[in-house]
């Protein structure tokens, strides 16, 4: 089994925030705009490179997601920033009206997803964006595995035109792709090769279920591990190629079962080759606070939930 | 155009906008009414831009719309402006059309940048796009017109706050102050307070204009706007408009917001407003 080196923890905000520099000084048309949280989000290089580009917004979130709706209208490629509970459920509709919608070039990017966050607790903690945002008719919608795929996926949004959720988080995390590895969106990267089972994972759960599959190839079980971090458009060759020769799944999201990327993997299977199914993501609940270790535990989401997931869905064949 | 041309188009705004919902039975007439002066002034005599329509509007004035429920008079004043055949405006709100009920970019309306109806984004947007004309370099105005019942969502006071807080001074926000919403009087549903010395302490530039439903002194109110901008400050007009203008029996009262005229309602509309520049 191909084996990965955590080239050292980084948070995936800063990815982002090393991605956006980045664009910054390759197109003059990129814009950032920040409801206060500039920080948090790792804008400082791309402000400090760039400060007439850059609109500290306040406290406005659907200010802000308007506005940058508006910004369009004259060829700019605004980037928001703020958490990703802001950057979605509080401004839906601004979102849906004047972005999707309207089909505008805007990147929603969206730091501290999902539970890992940790001690701030569920009303910092969002488990629901994914459904949201795939819920939107034209809207990209993306969760890299790492500090390296963030930064590409930053610049690989910069580059296509219409709007995008990025999703991203908090904690230091383990940095394993490679890096200036091509970001392609709507491609899944295939990890490992494997004939047992198929693990999607996306996001933080990545790493989790490398892990996951370096304790179960030990057992003799051969794991397939595909990493999607564009859960729309989903990479639905990519999934089908995989559990026809596998003959199982197991979906892994730091997210909710309910209108996560297991349900998007679902239907495609159901459509297509319908295939037993486990899904490591949480279960119709809010987080709670915590350090995010105790959390991923608590709510299953870590590399014993995918082995325990991986050991159910094989019986199940 | 003198101000007798610009009047006669009014009068031919007024028959489209009753045409356009009495064949639906939908739609938004008294709202639409009110405005038709307004927008007739903006498109024909203050506003820089090309009917060839491009959805950057470089060099352009722009025009938000955003209490897009008055698409009719919106509709119409775009089509007489140019942006489209009169003839579709005999498609509104019909299965396939452009002319959505509430303004959209997503059938490629020329004239629309936004997608509008859900109140309250339009500040924001036309905000946006003011700050990209600055970024651009542009010497340019940014327009934009909201319902005074649309200005009871939050949004529109996060705007206000940046707007004046961040000097965009290339702005001119009007809002169509008749006093009524679907509900019945603004005083009765929700009260505005004073909207002037709301503005004012947000740091805007505030003209009230008495009488919005007279084309000279929209005109004298859009040019004093105008001539206030690049002064530091977003300037808001205050246009005290009559919801239904021009059809007797629709002024003084909310009840057609958002109801459609019947046979005999639309005969009498149309006689009030007799034909000017041709019916579509």
């Amino acid at each position: 089994m191909k084996k990965y080196i955590d080239q050292g923890k980084k948070d995936t905000r800063s990815g982002f925030g090393a991605g956006l520099a980045a664009v910054g000084k390759a197109n003059e048309n990129v814009v950032a705009l920040c409801a206060d949280l500039v920080g948090s989000l790792k804008m400082d290089e791309f402000i400090g490179n760039n400060p007439e580009r850059f609109f500290q917004m306040g406290i406005t979130e659907a200010n802000m997601m308007s506005v940058a709706a508006g910004m369009t209208i004259g060829g700019k490629i605004p980037f928001t920033g703020t958490f990703a509970n802001f950057s979605t459920g509080r401004v839906y509709d601004q979102i849906r009206q004047s972005i999707a919608y309207s089909d505008k070039n805007v990147k929603i990017c969206a730091s501290h997803a999902g539970l890992t966050l940790g001690e701030d607790g569920a009303t910092h903690q969002i488990l629901e964006d994914i459904g949201l945002m795939k819920m939107l008719p034209g809207m990209v919608v993306i969760n890299p595995c790492d500090y390296n795929q963030t930064k590409a996926a930053t610049e690989a949004i910069a580059e296509y035109v219409g709007p995008v959720y990025l999703r991203f988080g908090r904690p230091k995390v383990a940095n394993f792709t490679p890096i200036n590895q091509k970001f392609e969106i709507g491609k899944a990267l295939q990890l490992t090769e494997g004939t047992d089972v198929t693990i999607v994972a996306t996001g933080h759960l990545v790493w989790e279920s490398l892990k996951a599959a370096e304790v179960l190839e030990a057992k003799g079980i051969s794991v397939e591990v595909i990493n999607i971090h564009t859960i729309k458009p989903l990479d639905k060759d990519a999934i089908l190629a995989s559990v026809a020769k596998t003959g199982c799944i197991v979906t892994a999201e730091e997210h909710n079962h309910l209108g996560g990327l297991g349900e998007s993997i679902a239907r495609v299977l159901a459509q297509n080759n319908p295939t037993p199914q486990e899904f490591v993501a949480t279960n119709d609940t809010f987080g709670e606070s915590g350090t995010p270790e105790q959390l991923m535990k608590k709510y299953g989401l870590d590399d014993t939930a995918i082995i325990n997931a991986v050991e159910k869905v094989i019986s199940r064949k | 155009m003198s101000t007798q041309q610009l009047q006669d188009q009014v009068i031919q705004v007024r028959r489209d906008i009753l045409r356009m919902v009495h064949k639906v039975s939908s739609g938004h007439p008294g709202g639409s009414l009110g405005c038709a002066e307004f927008l007739v002034c903006l498109y024909n005599e203050v506003m820089k831009h090309d009917t060839n329509f491009k959805m950057d509007g470089f060099n352009e004035d722009l025009f938000f719309l955003s209490n897009g429920h008055i698409s009719p008079v919106y509709y119409s004043v775009l089509a007489r402006s140019g942006y489209f055949p009169v003839s579709e405006l005999n498609t509104f709100r019909l299965l396939n059309t452009r002319l959505q009920g509430h303004p959209t970019t997503h059938e490629g309306l020329d004239g629309i940048r936004i997608a509008s109806g859900s109140l309250g984004q339009g500040m924001s947007v036309a905000i946006g796009a003011a700050l990209t004309k600055k970024l651009n370099g542009e010497d340019t105005t940014v327009y934009s017109l909201h319902g005074d019942g649309e200005l009871q969502e939050g949004q529109i006071w996060e705007a206000a706050m940046y707007a004046a807080g961040n000097k965009v001074d290339n702005y001119i926000a009007t809002v169509d102050y008749n006093k009524k919403q679907i509900d019945g009087a603004t005083d009765d549903v929700l009260p505005l307070g004073d909207l002037k010395a709301k503005f004012e302490a947000f740091g805007w530039d505030v003209l009230d204009v008495k009488q919005g439903n007279d084309i000279d002194t929209i005109l004298k109110a859009l040019a004093e706007a105008k001539s206030r901008t690049g002064k530091g400050k977003p300037v808001c007009i205050l246009l005290h408009t009559e919801m239904g203008n021009g059809i007797d029996f629709m002024m003084g009262t909310h009840a057609w917001h958002g109801k459609a005229p019947n046979d005999e309602q639309l005969a009498e509309g149309l006689r009030q407003n007799p034909e000017t520049l041709g019916d579509y």
